[in-house]
């Protein structure tokens, strides 16, 4: 049986990990080096790095770090952050990224999302989304939150789902960093109008918050920073809960017969 | 122990080379089809397209060579994800036409699209599932308890025409097949790479086996 996934998400800003509310008011949380080699070692399911600054630069992603952050990275590892072209997408993948995540640049240019998906396969694009409410509606916002594309959410999910994104990574702006609980609606809205995984994020405080999304919402897997980063909770802790409430996760590796 | 990782062009090589070294394995990063002969095993790693991958064996002149080393001095050898795929006679994937891409043929079937397997769930069928070992007599799964969860990310999936071929199986609505065998030729769906300590395990038992 498929496990749900629990997915530390790392947003990486010039020379550390930072976390924010809002996507604003950044704290600083450590190095980004360590923080992988720690998450490796406790086998999490699954790594999220994000550059939150590419999307301003013209000579990213930073192919160098990744690299250096892929070597301890035994762990599918998705990046993003500053990905236009195709051939970035390449390189990443040769620096050890596992996936990538297209946000803004899916917005000026869908084709992109296409372009990956046919070259790289749909199981390599992860169409990330960051949506506000406004005016009873979900909105789509670009460049790390800060301008309004006009888009609705269900409608632009599918379309990069029937461009060939494999999975998408669902933020709610307002509840990110807020620890007050997925926006359950947003999620369950989009796993009702797709039929590829979908990926909650923004707002995670607790392992119940965790279990709502998967069991109340239906997603396939639950992303969260502030949480890891700024409480006693850990992701084993989550994948227990998850567990104690019915829900499939993965059990950490244990050889048979001894060695 | 000289294991081989075959760089034709595709593929996040990195990984695949950093769990051999992981293992205290010294991988070698085979770009020319003819240095295969001088390893003692031989990894085929693949993500993405299959009729890409399938191109790019055949323009480098790995796919002759690869027939050369595997079924003429018998090299042993993985194939991982669409490196396991490429195992089979042909796959769907990738052709406009309607017409199926030849594979390397080291195991007899085809590769399908999920949905044509009677996989209704969500695809691509991405994340850690469990596996079930179909035949206990191969030394890839030692150690390696039913149930253990390895890393798939794929919407293709290999149908191998003999049941004895199939190492192991993982339940996603349909059973997927999730490893192969045939001779000296073995091959997983998932990535043994990106599946942390169990992965380590399985890449192990690969390179200690008997056949390496």
């Amino acid at each position: 049986m498929l496990k749900v996934r629990v997915i530390p998400t790392l947003l990486w800003k010039q020379f550390g990990l930072v976390k924010g509310v809002g996507f604003d008011s950044w704290r600083r949380v450590g190095p980004v080096l360590p923080t992988i080699k720690v998450y490796n070692q406790r086998e999490v399911d699954e790594l999220v790095l994000v550059d939150i600054l590419a999307h301003l630069g013209d000579d990213v992603p930073d192919f160098v770090s990744i690299d250096e952050f892929g070597q301890d990275c035994f762990v599918p590892l998705t990046v993003g952050g500053g990905i236009t072209r195709i051939q970035q997408v390449q390189r990443l993948l040769r620096a050890g990224a596992d996936k990538v995540a297209i946000n803004t640049a899916a917005y000026a240019r869908p084709e992109l999302v296409t372009e990956i998906a046919s070259q790289h396969g749909a199981q390599c694009v992860v169409a990330s989304i960051d949506v506000r409410m406004q005016d009873g509606g979900w909105t789509c916002f670009s460049h790390a939150g800060k301008q309004a594309t006009g888009r609705e959410v269900v409608a632009w999910a599918r379309e990069l789902q029937d461009r060939g994104a494999g999975e998408i990574l669902i933020t709610s702006i307002e509840r990110d960093g807020s620890m007050q609980g997925y926006d359950l609606p947003l999620i369950e809205a989009l796993v009702r109008a797709l039929n590829i995984p979908v990926i909650a994020s923004g707002g995670a405080g607790n392992y119940q918050h965790m279990v709502e999304a998967v069991t109340q919402a239906g997603a396939s897997a639950i992303a969260a920073a502030s949480i890891f980063h700024f409480t006693e909770q850990t992701p084993a802790g989550a994948k227990a809960a998850l567990a104690a409430a019915g829900v499939p996760v993965r059990q950490a590796f244990v050889a048979e017969g001894g060695c | 122990m000289k294991v081989g990782v075959i760089d034709y062009g595709v593929g996040n090589l990195g990984s695949v080379l950093r769990s051999l070294e992981e293992l205290r394995v010294a991988p070698v990063l085979v770009n020319r089809a003819a240095d295969m002969h001088a390893t003692d095993c031989l990894i085929l790693p693949g993500v993405g397209n299959f009729a890409d991958c399938a191109r790019l064996l055949d323009d480098g002149g790995w796919t002759t060579a690869l027939r050369d080393e595997v079924q003429g001095y018998s090299r042993p050898l993985l194939g991982v994800c669409v490196g396991m795929q490429l195992l089979a006679d042909s796959s769907t994937e990738g052709s406009e036409d309607g017409q199926e891409t030849p594979g390397l043929g080291f195991i007899p079937g085809q590769v399908k699209h999920l949905r044509s397997l009677g996989c209704t769930q969500r695809v691509p069928h991405v994340g850690w599932n469990g596996i079930t070992r179909g035949r206990r007599d191969d030394h890839l799964f030692q150690g390696i308890p039913d149930g253990t969860d390895f890393y798939f990310v794929h919407s293709y999936a290999f149908e191998p025409q003999f049941s004895e071929d199939v190492l192991a199986t993982t339940d996603y609505g349909v059973l997927i097949t999730a490893a192969v065998r045939r001779g000296h030729v073995w091959g997983t769906q998932f990535h043994p790479e990106k599946s942390s300590r169990a992965g380590f395990r399985l890449l192990r038992n690969f390179i200690e086996g008997p056949a390496c």
